[in-house]
C-alpha cells in the first residue's frame, strides 16, 4: 500500500510540473504552430532564477516560509524575457518548419551557456526549506506539505488555464486565432499582439514550473534538454495543441515514470519512449488532439 | 566550375596529412564521418523534405556496431565492420521507417527523435549490455586486411586511415550524386513538392521514401563507425537528441539544397566547434548565435551565399 501511495504522490507532482511546462508548449504549438525545444531552457531558467530570487529574499530578511509565493513571483517575473524572444521568431512564422526547430534549437544552446554564465556549472540547490511547510498524510505516507501545495497550485493553473481559454474574451479571439489565422487579422485581431502574449504566457508557465520545483530537485545544467524530451512525449501522448492532451499526457508520463523508478529503474525514460511510440501508431494524433491532414 | 572546385578540395584533402599538424588531420577525421552521415541525412531532408531529428540513432548504431564487433567479438576488418554495422543501422531504419513515413512534417521529426532517445535510454541505462554512459572501447582496426602494427595509434589514423576515409567519402559520394539525379531522386523530389501530384503520376511515395530513409540509415552508421574509430569510444551522447539537432545544424549552415552544402557544412562545423571550444568556455552560445544567424539572414547556407556572392561578382 505504501509502494502505491509513493508512486501516486510522486508521480502527480511531477505530472503537476511537467502539465506547466507542456502547457506552454501546447499553448505556443496551437496558436503559433511553433514546437517550441527552449521550453526546457524556459523551465530550468525559472529553476535557477527562483533559486537566487528566494536566496535573496532571505538575505533580505524574509521569513523563510514565505519562500513559496517568491518562487511563484520570481517564475513569472523572469518570464518576461518572453516578448524579447518572440521578436526573433517572428522572422520565422512563414517559413519550414526546420527553420522553426533550428531557431529555437538554437535558442537552447544559448541558453545553455547563459546559465552557465550566472549560474555556474555545478548544479544548485534551495537547501530543505521544503520542509517548512512540514509533512501531511496522504494515505498510507507522510509527503511534504509543498509538494501536495504544488499539485493543488498546478490544478488551480490548469483550471485557471481552462476557464481563460473558453470564458474570456481574449481567450475566444486566441482561439479563434489558432483555428484560422487569416481570418483573424481580417476580422481586425492584432495577431501580432496575440502571438506576443501567447508565448509570453507560454514562456511563464515553464518558468513557473521551473520555479516550483525547484525546492524538490537541484537545478542543474541538464534539466533543459532532459525536459525537452519528456515534455515532447507528454505533448504527442496527450495530441499536440490540446491543453486536455497535456494534462492526460503529464498524468500518463509523470505516473508511469514514478512506477518505472520503483520497480524497475532502468525503464525510466524507456516505458515512456514505448508510450509515445505506440500512441503514435495506434493514435497518430495523440488521445485528444485532431487528426492530421 | 563545379567539377573544379571539386577537384581542388579533393586535391587539398589528400594533401593535408603531409602539410598539417597531426592534430587538425585528426580533426578532418570526424568531419569525413560527418560529411558521410550528412550525405544520407540530406537525402530526407533536402531532397525528399523530410526532416529527421532523430537521424544520430543511425551515427550511434555504427558507432555502438564498431565498438561491439572490435571490442566484444574480435572483428578487426575494417571492411566487415562497416558492413555489419550499416546492415544492422539499416535493419533498425525498415521498422522505424515503416512507421515514420506514415508521417509528414514535426510528426516525422517528433517520432524519430522519440525513437533515437529509446536506443539513447537503453544506451544509458543498460550498463551491463552497453556500459552505460561510459561506453564501450573501439579497437584499431585493420586495412583491407593489413594492420599496420609498426604505426602508433596518431599516425595510423593520421596515415592509413585517413586516406581510407577519404576513399569511402569520394565513392560514397558519388553513388549518392548518381541516385540524387536518377529517377528515383526525381520522384524523392517530386513527392516533397507535391504529395497528390506525384501519387497521381504513379510515384509509390511511402514506398520511396522507405527506401530513402534506409540509404539514409547506411550512410549515417558509415558515419558512426568512422567518428567511433577515430575517438576510440561509443558513448550515448551520441544517441542524445542534441547530437541529431547537430546534424541538422550542420546541413542547414552549409546549406540543404545543393548536394555539397552538406559536406561544406559538415567541415565548417568541426573545425568551428574545436575553434570555439578552444578560445572560450560559452562555445554553445556562439554556436547558437552563428545558428540563429544562419536561420534568420542565410537560410540558404553557405553554399547559397558563395553562389550568391559568384553570380552579383559575374554581373559587374
Amino acid at each position: 500500500m505504501t509502494a502505491f501511495f509513493d508512486i501516486l504522490i510522486g508521480g502527480v507532482f511531477h505530472a503537476a510540473v511537467l502539465f506547466l511546462v507542456a502547457a506552454g508548449l501546447q499553448l505556443v504549438f496551437g496558436v503559433q504552430k511553433i514546437v517550441n525545444l527552449a521550453c526546457g531552457s524556459f523551465y530550468a531558467l525559472g529553476a535557477y532564477f527562483g533559486i537566487s530570487a528566494v536566496n535573496w529574499a532571505i538575505a533580505a530578511g524574509m521569513p523563510p516560509a514565505l519562500f513559496l509565493p517568491v518562487l511563484v513571483a520570481s517564475g513569472l517575473v523572469v518570464g518576461m524575457i518572453g516578448p524579447a524572444i518572440e521578436v526573433l521568431l517572428l522572422t520565422v512564422y512563414e517559413r519550414d518548419e526546420a527553420f522553426q526547430l533550428l531557431l529555437t534549437f538554437a535558442l537552447v544552446l544559448m541558453f545553455q551557456d547563459i546559465l552557465r554564465f550566472f549560474w555556474g556549472a555545478n548544479p544548485q540547490q534551495l537547501g530543505d526549506l521544503v520542509m517548512s511547510y512540514g509533512k501531511v498524510a496522504v494515505g498510507a505516507v507522510q509527503v511534504p506539505t509543498y509538494n501536495v501545495l504544488v499539485i493543488g497550485a498546478s490544478i488551480a493553473i490548469a483550471a485557471g488555464l481552462g476557464a481563460f481559454l473558453k470564458r474570456t474574451r481574449f481567450g475566444r479571439i486566441l482561439r479563434a486565432t489558432a483555428e484560422n489565422r487569416e481570418m483573424a487579422l481580417a476580422l481586425g485581431v492584432n495577431v501580432r499582439w496575440i502571438y506576443a502574449s501567447v508565448f509570453t504566457l507560454g514562456t511563464m508557465l515553464g518558468t513557473v514550473g521551473g520555479a516550483l520545483v525547484v525546492p524538490t530537485a537541484a537545478a542543474s545544467l541538464d534539466m533543459p534538454v532532459e525536459l525537452v524530451v519528456e515534455a515532447f512525449a507528454v505533448v504527442v501522448i496527450g495530441g499536440l495543441g490540446s491543453m486536455r492532451g497535456a494534462l492526460a499526457g503529464a498524468l500518463i508520463v509523470g505516473l508511469m515514470r514514478a512506477a518505472a523508478i520503483s520497480w524497475y529503474a532502468e525503464l525510466e525514460i524507456l516505458s515512456i519512449y514505448v508510450v509515445v511510440i505506440a500512441v503514435l501508431v495506434f493514435r497518430p494524433a495523440g488521445l485528444f488532439g485532431k487528426p492530421a491532414e | 566550375m563545379r567539377t573544379a572546385l571539386i577537384v581542388a578540395a579533393l586535391a587539398v584533402l589528400l594533401a593535408l596529412p603531409s602539410v598539417m599538424k597531426p592534430y587538425y588531420v585528426t580533426l578532418v577525421l570526424p568531419a569525413l564521418a560527418y560529411a558521410i552521415a550528412l550525405l544520407g541525412f540530406n537525402l530526407l531532408f533536402g531532397y525528399a523534405g523530410l526532416l529527421s531529428f532523430g537521424h544520430a540513432l543511425f551515427v550511434a548504431i555504427g558507432a555502438y556496431g564498431a565498438a561491439v564487433l572490435s571490442s566484444r567479438m574480435g572483428v578487426k576488418s575494417f571492411e566487415v565492420i562497416l558492413l555489419v554495422s550499416a546492415a544492422a543501422a539499416v535493419s533498425a531504419a525498415i521498422p522505424v521507417a515503416l512507421l515514420a513515413v506514415r508521417y509528414v512534417k514535426i510528426f516525422f521529426g517528433i517520432l524519430t527523435l522519440a525513437f533515437s532517445m529509446l536506443f539513447h535510454s537503453f544506451l544509458f541505462k543498460f550498463y551491463d549490455l552497453t556500459g552505460g554512459d561510459t561506453g564501450i572501447r573501439v579497437l584499431r582496426p585493420s586495412l583491407l586486411g593489413r594492420d599496420f602494427a609498426s604505426l602508433d595509434k596518431t599516425a595510423f589514423l593520421v596515415g592509413p586511415f585517413y586516406y581510407y576515409c577519404v576513399a569511402l567519402l569520394v565513392v560514397l559520394g558519388f553513388l549518392m550524386w548518381r541516385l540524387v539525379h536518377s529517377p528515383f531522386g526525381l520522384h524523392l523530389v517530386a513527392s516533397r513538392e507535391n504529395r497528390r501530384k506525384s501519387e497521381y503520376l504513379g510515384v509509390r511515395v511511402r514506398f520511396i521514401r522507405l527506401i530513402a530513409f534506409a540509404i539514409s540509415a547506411f550512410y549515417g552508421a558509415v558515419g558512426g563507425v568512422i567518428l567511433a574509430i577515430n575517438t576510440g569510444q561509443a558513448d550515448p551522447e551520441l544517441a542524445y537528441w542534441t547530437h541529431s539537432g547537430e546534424l541538422v545544424f550542420m546541413t542547414v549552415l552549409g546549406g540543404f539544397a545543393s548536394f555539397m552544402g552538406p559536406l561544406v557544412g559538415a567541415f565548417t562545423f568541426v573545425f568551428l566547434k574545436s575553434e570555439l571550444m578552444g578560445a572560450t568556455q560559452y562555445w554553445r552560445f556562439w554556436l547558437g548565435a552563428i545558428l540563429l544567424a544562419i536561420v534568420v539572414l542565410f537560410p540558404r547556407g553557405l553554399v547559397g551565399l558563395g553562389q550568391e556572392l559568384w553570380a552579383r561578382a559575374r554581373k559587374q
